[in-house]
Parts: C-alpha cells; sequence; structure tokens
C-alpha cells in the first residue's frame, strides 16, 4: 500500500501524483516504470516514472485517463492508498557520453521524456526539446522543459501554442539546417514515434523510442509486451522498453496495442455509469 | 489383511458437463469411509519403493498406515514433517510417474492412489480450522527467499520450522507463484494455497509482495543492507517461448503464460473483472504440457472449442495423466503429429487459421523421445481466432543481470551443486525452474527443500 501524496489536475485527461514509495524511489532511473493497481479487484497497469526524490522517498507518476483503470485512480485522493505499487521495471534510458540530444515528446508522452531531458541537461548535455500538444489545453510540464533544455520547441496541431504542427516537422528543420546530433529520444504515441524514427533514419540519426505496450506482469512472466525489433521478438518490460526507433515494427507494435479497445471502451463507459451513480 | 480391490477407488468428480462451464475444482475429494478403504489397499511392503519416487521422501507407507487405522491427525503430522504443502501436491504432483508409479500394487491392478490420499488428509487437516501453530525456537538466523512459489514456499517452511527469520520476497501483488498465476483454479483452489501460506505466516515467515528482486532490492543488498545471511533463489520461470514462426504477434496470439495469468491471477473469468480475457469461438493450444492442458481446459471452460496441436503422439504427452484425461472428457480436441508452420491473420490483424504440418516420429533424439519429422505435402489449414502458445519458458535475466559472479548456463539457467542447491556466490542458494527450467511443482519443492537444509547446515558451520 502507498499513500497519494499530492495530486495535481495537469489538464482536464492528465494528473500528477507524488506517490510515497521509498524502495521504488532509491532505485528508479529516467526511463523506468512501475506496475500499479489502484485497489485490491483492479488490473495491472503500466506507468513510466516520471520523476522521484531519493531522499523523502517519492515517485511522481503522469497518466492520462484513457480507461477503466486510470479512472479509478484519477478517482483517488490525496492521502488515499495505492493498492500496489512495484518497480522500478525495464532498463534505465542510457545517457553517458551523450553530448548533443533532441528529446521529441507528444501529448502525455511529454511526463516521460521530461525526467530525461532533464537528466542530460543537468549532466551538461546539450539538449533541445521539442515538444508538441494537440492544443493549448493539454499543455504540461512546459515550465520545467524551459527550466532544463538548452533550446525549447513547443509545437500544438492547432496552433493555439508555439508553432502550429508536428514534432516531427520542427524536428525536420532543424535537421535540415545542419543540426546533428548523438542520438534523438521520442516518447510519445506510436504513430508520431513511427514517423520521428522515418524522419531520422533519413538524415542517419540514432534514434531510440520509448515504448508502452501492453503488460500483466510487468517482471518478464507473461510475454505480452513483445516486440517485433531487428526481426526478433523482444519484451519490453525486461529488454526496454526503449529500444533502437530504426528496428522497431512499429505497424504490428500499433495493431497489438489496439487488442482491447472495444473492450477499453466499454469497461470505461461501464465505469463511468458506475461513478455517476455514485455522485 | 489389506484391501485387496484391484483398482482405486474413483475420484468423486464434476461430471465433464457440468464442470466445462465453471472454474471450480474438477476432483472433488474422497470421504473419511472411501480414504480408509483406499489406504487399506496398501500392503505395507518391506522396501516402501513408493518414498524413494517421492522428491520430497514423505514416510508414504506410515502416514497411509495412520489413514488406514482412521487416525487423520497422525497421518497429517507425518505429512507435514516432510511437505510443506500437501494439499497442493496430492492435486498438481504427477504421482504416476512418481511415488504411485512405483507401487508394488501397480504390478497387478492399479497402484494405491496415494495422491488421492495425501489430498484427503490435507484437507481433513484445513477443514478443522486454524490451530495455534507451533512457534518454532529462534536459531538467531535470517534468510531471505526471492519468490513465493513452490520452491520458495517450501525452502522457507523448512528454514522457519529450524528457527530461522524468514521473509520471502515476492515480485507479482499475490503470493504463490505458479500456484495462483498458473495452475486454475478448478485444478488447486486459490483458497488452499492462500491456507498453505498462511500456515507459513503462522511460523514467523513474513512475505514482502511487490518487491522485485534483481530490481527494486540486489542480491547483494539483501547481504549487505538488510543483513540476511543466505539468501534462496526460486524466482520460477521467465519469459515465454515462442516458435519463430510467421504471424506469432497477430492480435489473438498469447503465450500460455499470459492468458493464464489473465484467468488465474487477475480472474478475468469474472464478470467485473478489470482485466480482460477476449472470448474465443475456436481456440488452438500448441503444446502438450500441463501449461497446455491448464490453457486448453480454461479455454473451454471460457466458452470455446479447443484443438490441442502437439507435434508427438498421445504417449510422449508430458502433461499429467489425469489432465490429459480431464481435458479429453471435456471435449477438447488433440491433433497429435502435428506441427504449426505460420498464423494467418485477416486484414485487421486479428488470427483467423493457423497453417499446419503433418508429422511422424523418427529416431530418438538427445532426450531420448523420438524426434518428430515432417512429412512432406501435409499442409493443412486449422481454423482458430485465438492461439495459446504453451511451449515453455527460458529463465528470467533480471537477477542473473544484476548478480555478479552468479554463474548461469547459456541458456539462462543458474548453475548449482544438485544435491545442496549452492550456486557459485558464496551463501546464495537456487532451486525451482530458475535452475532446470519449466518443470513441476513438486520438483521444485524438492530443490527447495534441499536448498534449505544446505543453508541450516552451512549456517551452522559458520
Amino acid at each position: 500500500m502507498n499513500r497519494i501524496l499530492e495530486k495535481q489536475v495537469l489538464n482536464p485527461t492528465v494528473t500528477r501524483m507524488v506517490v510515497d514509495a521509498p524502495l521504488v524511489a532509491r532505485k528508479a532511473e529516467p526511463g523506468q516504470f512501475i506496475i500499479l493497481r489502484p485497489d485490491a479487484e483492479g488490473e495491472r497497469i503500466p506507468l513510466t516514472i516520471a520523476g522521484f526524490d531519493r531522499e523523502q522517498g517519492h515517485v511522481t507518476i503522469i497518466f492520462q485517463v484513457v480507461g477503466a483503470t486510470t479512472m479509478k485512480l484519477n478517482r483517488m485522493r490525496e492521502g488515499d492508498f495505492i493498492h500496489d505499487f512495484a518497480g522500478p521495471l525495464g532498463r534505465p534510458t542510457h545517457t553517458e557520453g551523450l553530448k548533443k540530444v533532441a528529446v521529441v515528446g507528444g501529448g502525455v508522452g511529454c511526463a516521460i521524456a521530461y525526467p530525461v531531458t532533464r537528466k542530460l541537461f543537468e549532466q551538461g548535455t546539450h539538449v533541445d526539446a521539442i515538444i508538441g500538444f494537440r492544443t493549448k489545453d493539454l499543455v504540461i510540464l512546459e515550465d520545467e522543459f524551459a527550466a532544463h533544455s538548452t533550446r525549447l520547441f513547443r509545437v500544438s496541431d492547432d496552433g493555439s501554442w508555439g508553432e502550429k504542427g508536428l514534432v516531427t516537422q520542427a524536428l525536420k528543420t532543424l535537421l535540415e539546417a545542419g543540426e546533428t546530433y548523438d542520438e534523438v529520444i521520442t516518447i510519445g504515441p506510436l504513430i508520431m514515434m513511427k514517423f520521428v524514427c522515418q524522419l531520422t533514419r533519413e538524415f542517419g540519426v540514432k534514434t531510440i523510442a520509448s515504448m508502452n505496450p501492453i503488460m500483466i506482469d510487468g517482471t518478464g512472466m507473461c510475454g505480452g509486451c513483445r516486440l517485433t525489433v531487428d526481426g526478433k521478438t523482444r519484451f519490453a518490460c525486461v529488454d526496454g522498453p526503449e529500444f533502437d526507433g530504426h528496428a522497431i515494427d512499429f505497424d504490428e507494435a500499433m495493431s497489438r496495442n489496439s487488442t482491447y479497445r472495444e473492450f477499453e471502451r466499454h469497461a470505461y463507459e461501464e465505469t463511468c455509469r458506475l461513478f455517476q451513480g455514485v455522485q | 489383511m489389506p484391501n485387496m480391490t484391484e483398482k482405486k477407488y474413483p475420484m468423486p468428480s464434476q461430471s465433464p458437463d457440468e464442470r466445462r462451464e465453471n472454474f471450480r475444482e474438477v476432483a472433488l475429494g474422497y470421504d473419511a469411509e472411501t480414504a480408509v478403504s483406499e489406504a487399506q489397499r496398501c500392503l505395507q511392503c518391506r522396501n516402501h519403493p513408493c518414498v524413494s519416487g517421492c522428491p520430497v521422501h514423505i514416510d508414504i507407507p506410515a502416514f497411509i498406515h495412520r489413514t488406514a487405522e482412521g487416525d487423520f491427525a497422525a497421518a497429517y503430522e507425518v505429512l507435514h514433517a516432510a511437505s510443506a504443502l500437501p494439499a497442493v501436491c496430492g492435486r498438481v504432483c504427477p504421482q504416476e510417474s512418481q511415488c504411485e508409479g512405483k507401487c508394488v500394487r501397480g504390478i497387478r491392478g492399479e497402484s494405491v492412489g496415494i495422491g488421492r490420499l495425501e489430498r484427503f488428509v490435507a484437507d481433513w487437516h484445513l477443514a478443522r480450522g486454524d490451530e495455534a501453530a507451533d512457534q518454532p525456537v529462534p536459531n538467531g538466523h535470517s534468510v531471505a527467499v526471492v519468490g513465493s512459489g513452490p520452491s520458495g514456499l517450501t525452502c522457507a517452511g523448512e528454514l522457519a520450522r529450524a528457527g530461522c527469520q524468514v521473509t520471502i520476497f515476492e515480485a507479482l501483488h499475490l503470493a504463490g507463484g505458479v500456484l495462483v498465476y498458473g495452475i486454475p483454479e478448478f485444478r488447486l483452489p486459490k483458497e488452499i494455497v492462500r491456507r498453505e501460506i498462511q500456515g507459513l505466516q503462522a511460523m514467523g515467515v513474513k512475505v514482502e509482495t511487490n518487491v522485485i528482486i534483481g530490481r527494486t532490492i540486489t542480491i547483494d543488498e539483501l547481504f549487505d543492507e538488510y543483513g540476511f545471511e543466505a539468501v534462496f533463489i526460486g524466482s520460477g520461470a521467465g519469459l515465454p517461448r515462442f516458435m519463430g514462426i510467421p504471424g506469432e504477434n497477430l492480435k489473438g496470439v498469447y503465450s500460455a503464460n499470459e492468458f493464464l495469468t489473465r484467468i488465474n491471477l487477475m480472474k478475468a473469468y469474472e464478470p467485473n473483472a478489470d482485466t480482460p480475457v477476449i472470448p474465443s469461438a475456436k481456440v488452438a493450444v500448441v503444446g502438450g504440457g500441463n501449461v497446455a492442458m491448464d490453457a486448453a481446459r480454461c479455454a473451454r471452460r471460457l466458452g470455446a472449442e479447443v484443438t490441442v496441436v502437439y507435434r508427438r503422439t498421445r504417449a510422449e504427452l508430458p502433461a499429467r495423466q489425469e489432465e490429459v484425461e480431464h481435458a479429453m472428457e471435456e471435449g477438447i480436441r488433440f491433433c497429435f503429429l502435428t506441427n504449426p508452420l505460420e498464423i494467418r491473420g485477416n486484414d485487421q490483424g486479428w488470427v483467423e487459421a493457423m497453417l499446419c504440418q503433418r508429422m511422424e516420429l523418427g529416431e530418438p533424439d538427445a532426450s531420448g523421445r523420438r524426434r518428430p519429422v515432417p512429412v512432406e505435402n501435409s499442409e493443412e489449414v486449422l481454423e482458430a481466432d485465438s492461439v495459446i502458445m504453451a511451449l515453455g519458458t527460458s529463465p528470467n535475466p533480471l537477477i542473473k543481470n544484476t548478480t555478479e559472479g552468479l554463474e548461469t548456463q547459456k541458456w539462462g539457467g543458474i548453475v548449482v551443486d544438485e544435491t545442496t542447491g549452492r550456486t557459485s556466490r558464496e551463501h546464495v542458494y537456487a532451486g525451482g525452474d530458475a535452475v532446470t527450467g519449466a518443470a513441476t511443482v513438486i520438483l521444485a519443492m524438492g530443490a527447495g527443500k534441499t536448498a534449505a537444509q544446505a543453508i541450516l547446515a552451512d549456517l551452522k558451520a559458520t
């Protein structure tokens, strides 16, 4: 059982929580994730670690309400206890020796992109952060990115915030202008990461993509999180969640991630109704 | 005079028609009268070959003798002295290749139903309710056990009984390992696992869930920071194997681990479970072990027509005999001498069929079993909207990758001295599937027990 210490609504569908989890905080590194169950009947879901404070023993998670479980989590308040909270899982992001990096984040993926951006910036790496959102109301962590990147590029689909356009366009502009990077790190919707990787392949820039497939145990047992990388089956929970973006079969990953879409929609609506009944 | 009835007393069971609609336990267990009659079939022969077939060396003739006398409490004491989990073993051990396989009554007629009697006695004990457990005298030593499956629980039980302060670390949210995520409710009710674990806790064993050794805490930290004097690794089987054929990542293809975890651990078959399992009309299960049978029978209970695809013949099926019989009774079809070549999907990325090839048995391979070889031009298409791969597992790499000096096999299994469970790291022991690769509950328990004895001896020596 882990107590929720802080809860903050970042935008209408995205929430930030600080959770008391000393064992996880001690080991957490950018790029890793946790598995949680909100209550004793709940589903196990993976969430990437958005921040941690080793001394205080706190771990920050940022999540978007997309299904029944995240809705349940979002109903919880400061002082409530999350039933199960296990981690850190997955391999940390490799940051050693990187001199110049572009971090490309989209939507709630920016929550995951932030800790690695910050770590790179604090170790003296030149970091160009490109963050994109659909519209102004959905923007999260703008100040944090601004404070922990060398240059920040803001884009939105509708032009209501920053430049109008997609993160790939902003990245392309930089690459075409002759910017070179040791690495591009991309975190966001699969379709966005797919196009980021296509672009960087053309320019020959090594790219790491952070994958978020379906998981159950998250510890290397169920195999639900498998992906095809370089023609081989790999498991996001123990081999990842980050992989060479140029080797990932994104189309397959997108198809697999849609497995439970119907079920999730149904469960989401059911849970909505349930909560409406309570209110 | 022993009871010379040639056959075992039949096990009362839910009928196949009834049970394929529910997840309740199939076998219902003997009543006291039947148990006494069955126990009287034991000849109490001088050489008791049954004991040599038991990985944890239960004094089988002694517990059967007490049962035949109707002294079930005494019978339980005999069981409990050797086995930490008798109610589990009575249900899931492959008795036909262990104790019962050696029983002299089996030469003419059927062996004594040792497994059924073990189950009866253990259940009789559990039904009496929780009594105060004997509190062992502390010996001042503390030991960490990694994983709460059969090997970890057995090791913890043995150590606790000897007075060690034992802490079990479990990665999942619930203790029990394969007993809770793998073996289905209808074969091993989870209440029984819970009760057995409670029994250990009553002896002072601590269980810490949601701790992933190798991530949350490393093996080295268990010694240096937590002060444990010895560590037993029983982290179990790991990542599921796949065949490497086209179409294995289509929607509707699951590893047996995933399918069973959704159902057993997450209770996806219950109407208000949060974890989904997608209903299928036609399921193909690839493999022939106990896990394949469990997956097939779960799929059947969720309403599917189920076909088990196995590349050898019925005689080579590695699954426990009773499970195969139960599966067949439940209407599960078996395609023997059949090997998948490709899984085909529709334009939405969902499975719709599996292309298979006929096989025939050739020369024996390294395992001594005859090697299946393809029959030319024998491809056939099996319709299926789900495919479950039950092909075994390869060890979880987390502990290996984070523990310096821990020697492993090429395929990832932890190297141990078989007679002690000692690994290449001092004070670190291992057993169960993490060492052997996928095997049985009772072999894992045997390894847990062996390691516990070595740990106790080594602790005493230091």
